[in-house]
């Protein structure tokens, strides 16, 4: 009875965003929108995945939402473009509202954009990529839920997705250097020191809810003896929930922030926070909009750098991390950069109590938050979760005590499973063990 | 910049200081800056826990501060720094704060002679501008992308006009944020609006919007124009006419717009960074002619050397002479009238150009030294660290401030001496 009352429950939300989005649409409106992207913003690729799909489904057992749900076919990839891509082109502007709501829940709320049933198709079809553009036309018709739209609309005003004013972000900097002084009295986190070799770029929920994050980069940083900085105006966040929604323009717009920053401060690279999403914005996907093939300014994501300085005996172990410990391989850094081995190798430096979760590396399950979908909000935290039990599977499978997510999706998604599956596992970052166990020549005794 | 003629121009190298040298004990010292004219060199220093003062040419200041941060000079080579003290911010003028303080202060800029210094700030959580101390009458739910007019007479930023809940998406697409010149929003408000621009005599101002989540369009002084395009940039103002130029994306390409109408054709992968000469008759912009290769477009005529990356844009006042920075795989070099320079570098700064427009000079680094390159010949010191050329007002001559074995220097060379 229980169940049953909170399925009608559910079913009455309706999201603003989506619901205003298909009150203001006419048929000619859709036409149009339609023949935007697939006439116009989208070529050959797209036509050639239409084309070639030979709807074996194959790709199916790609998916964590497929597994999830005992095969329901309409969680497999292919099941997915068939309710969103064919229905659009075979209906046009015929299709209905109720049916171009199911496009967008499916579009933004079922598919995480992991890629992870593209190595599945044996044709390569890369269903991450059919859902994108599907997206952009959600966005066009302007039915994109609510609350990932208005993260969209932080990063416009603020170029940050978390409303964070200037002056909030910089007294979060000066308050947490002063905080790690306690602890390391020289530590500096320099503010738009011009020239230095890296600049350190976060996203917005570090300043806004995880200011201990900032404070242990700026340890491991000052301990390596990094020459670094942070922008003190805009551009410091990395983060690109613009990408998700379907809004090009605007993430060329904070991509360009963001490197113009860097640029502005002649830094030789930017070194990225542990977020997977937005490495991918920057190294992937808004530099190439804005007409970089590769990007003007290097980027480097967190394991990689953490790895270079292990490499370089900068960081040095002081004490290994004695808790069973397994690693969760994000997405957008490990199928989408290959950090993998990288990551194996911190994780062997620092923590004696070792546990792979299976399947792993490029063929690891996503969290599930990816892709903006945890960005969607409250509403759709249950489809996220049922969508994703195979991960607790995984998880409670290794016995681990702790899981590290170098990814700050990764790390929301997994919590959400690990307290409604009863997983009993902690999350960690990498930058907070190493934190917990790097030698700290320059710290105060106690 | 442009040196003033009161400086000492005569040729030859002085010392100024030694750069870790502070008349009181110091715990630790940050990086040190020199003034335009290069006779004295400042830093911050911290003298024990939450104490910190400014050593200028090693003589500490009296006053001293909770905190410090931004020190610089104004270009008339007033030291400025934010600091502060029992939680309250504020900017000091050669150690000296300004009387009112703020809950926060952030972005310090100038006029163009540096005669006026202006900052955002943030005072019970409302948001604004103070220019040598004066805040806004009236302050907002939020401001931010702060600009000051070439004068400094004037001051705007784009500000919160409507105050929403959160995840209000309705409210904010109906328009929330209009620009406020010194201190006076315009009558209407726009879904996004960004980075005003000042024309030169600083009476008008334009600025990027968004109208709806789809279109984007130029505002000057509060009335869009009527075109509307799927993105734009910055705009900026015809020295002579007042016409408003802006890139816009049209069709997937960038062009360029003057008043709305397509003045460049859309045919770039990407154009930003345009720029006038003084008479108006030149127009240039760093453009991508194809797909990942960038180069400079002048009238509309892209150069024949392109590169992965460009920047820093710089022009002579004649429009004759334009130059730029040019990256390919690491290596940074200066490109001048589509030339580029013989020497690659691991980072180059913005182009100096002389008045005349005859010389470019710039401050590069390579393997961790400092040099000075002039015209596409290096100056046969290195350092280890150093700050931008700086031309006399004639322009035969480069102002050189660097530091050499830790102490500092001002070097007077003629343009003959590269
Ligand atoms: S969630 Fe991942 S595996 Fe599933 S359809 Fe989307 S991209 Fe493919
Ligand atoms: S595996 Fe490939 S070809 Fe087969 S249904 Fe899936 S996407 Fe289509």
């Amino acid at each position: 009875m229980e169940a049953t009352a909170e399925k009608a429950e559910e079913k009455k939300y309706v999201d603003a965003g989506i619901q205003k989005g298909l009150d203001a649409l006419t048929p000619e409106k859709v036409e149009k929108a339609i023949n935007r992207v697939f006439r116009a913003e989208t070529g050959a690729r797209l036509k050639a995945y239409e084309e070639i799909c030979v709807r074996c489904g194959l790709c199916a057992d790609g998916c964590h939402y497929y597994l999830s749900h005992e095969g329901d076919p309409a969680y497999a990839p292919v099941g997915k473009v068939k309710q969103t891509l064919w229905k659009l082109l075979k209906k046009r502007g015929r299709i209905t509202p109720e049916e171009l709501e199911r496009v967008a829940l499916v579009a933004y709320t079922e598919c995480n954009l992991c890629r992870r049933c593209a190595m599945y198709c044996p044709l390569g079809i890369d269903t991450a990529y059919i859902i994108t553009v599907v997206r952009r036309l959600c966005h066009l018709l302007g039915i994109t839920p609510r609350y990932i739209q208005d993260t969209a609309h932080s990063h416009s005003v603020t170029m940050n997705q978390m409303w964070v004013k200037e002056d909030e972000w910089i007294d979060s900097l000066l308050w947490q250097e002063e905080e790690a002084r306690e602890e390391i009295p020289t530590l500096r986190i320099p503010l738009d020191k011009e020239g230095a070799d890296i600049m350190y770029s976060v996203i917005a929920p570090e300043p806004k809810f995880q200011p201990q994050l900032i404070y242990y980069a700026a340890v491991i940083l000052n301990e390596c003896g990094m020459d670094w900085t942070m922008p003190s105006m805009p551009g410091w966040d990395n983060s690109d929930m613009a990408m998700f929604t379907g809004d090009v323009e605007l993430m060329g717009r904070l991509k360009r922030s963001h490197f113009e920053r860097a640029q502005k401060l002649r830094v030789k690279r930017v070194v990225m926070g542990e977020c997977g999403h937005a490495f991918r914005a920057v190294y992937d996907v808004g530099n190439r909009w804005l007409g970089w093939r590769d990007f003007p300014v290097e980027v480097v994501h967190a394991i990689d750098f953490y790895w270079q300085m292990l490499q370089e005996g900068r960081l040095k172990v002081k004490k290994k991390f004695e808790r069973p410990v397994t690693l969760h391989d994000p997405c957008n850094i490990v199928r989408g950069r290959g950090l993998h081995e990288k990551a194996r190798d911190l994780v062997r430096a620092f923590c004696s109590n070792f546990t792979e979760m299976h399947p792993n590396r490029e063929h690891n399950y996503c969290c599930c938050a990816g892709g903006g979908v945890i960005n969607c909000g409250p509403p759709y935290k249950k489809v996220r979760v049922e969508g994703n039990s195979i991960k607790a599977d995984q998880l409670k499978a290794t016995g681990a005590e702790v899981v590290i997510a170098p990814c700050h999706n990764c790390h929301s998604g997994l919590k959400d499973i690990i307290e409604a599956y009863d997983v009993g596992m902690e999350l960690s970052f990498f930058s907070e063990i190493i934190y917990e166990c790097m030698e700290k020549p320059n710290a105060v005794e106690g | 910049m442009i040196g003033q003629s009161s400086w000492d121009w005569q040729p030859g190298k002085r010392r100024i200081q030694e750069a870790a040298a502070c008349s009181s004990d110091v715990v630790w010292m940050e990086e040190p800056v020199a003034s335009p004219d290069g006779e004295r060199l400042a830093v911050v220093v911290n003298l024990e826990d939450a104490v910190f003062g400014l050593c200028v040419n090693g003589e500490l200041l009296e006053e001293t501060f909770e905190k410090i941060w931004g020190l610089g000079f104004s270009p008339d080579g007033r030291m400025t720094a934010i600091v502060s003290r029992e939680m309250e911010w504020t900017v000091a003028v050669e150690g000296v704060p300004w009387e009112t303080t703020f809950g926060f202060v952030w972005n310090l800029s100038f006029s163009r002679s540096g005669d006026r210094i202006g900052a955002a700030v943030q005072q019970e959580m409302s948001y604004g501008v103070a220019v040598d101390g004066v805040p806004w009458p009236e302050l907002f739910d939020n401001a931010s992308n702060f600009a000051l007019s070439a004068d400094g007479l004037h001051s705007a930023a784009v500000v919160q006009t409507v105050s929403m809940g959160a995840a209000d998406i309705e409210a904010f697409q109906k328009g929330c944020y209009s620009i406020a010149v010194d201190a006076k929003a315009w009558d209407r408000s726009f879904v996004n609006v960004w980075s005003p621009v000042f024309d030169p005599e600083g009476s008008r101002v334009a600025a990027q919007s968004r109208q709806s989540l789809y279109d984007y369009t130029v505002v000057v002084d509060g009335t869009p124009w009527d075109q509307t395009f799927a993105s734009v940039w910055e705009p900026a103002f015809h020295p002579k006419s007042g016409a408003v130029v802006a890139p816009v994306r049209s069709g997937g390409k960038w062009g360029m717009a003057e008043n709305g109408t397509l003045v460049w054709p859309a045919r770039y992968s990407q154009l930003w960074h345009q720029a006038f000469d003084e008479s108006g008759a030149t127009l240039a912009a760093i453009a991508a002619p194809s797909y990942g290769r960038f180069t400079v477009a002048v009238n509309d005529r892209p150069w024949e050397n392109s590169f992965s990356v460009m920047t820093d844009l710089a022009m002579s006042p004649d429009g004759r002479h334009i130059g730029a920075l040019g990256k390919e795989e690491d290596d940074w070099t200066v490109i001048v009238d589509d030339r580029p320079w013989p020497g690659r570098y691991d980072m180059i700064y913005p182009i100096s150009v002389s008045p005349d427009g005859g010389h470019a000079a710039v401050r590069a680094e390579r393997n961790g030294r400092f040099l000075i390159v002039l015209d596409g010949k290096e100056y046969g010191e290195t350092f280890e660290r150093a700050w931008d050329p700086i031309f006399n007002p004639e322009g035969d001559k480069v102002l050189i401030r660097g530091i050499q074995e830790g102490t500092c220097f001002r070097i007077v060379a003629g343009v003959e001496d590269f």
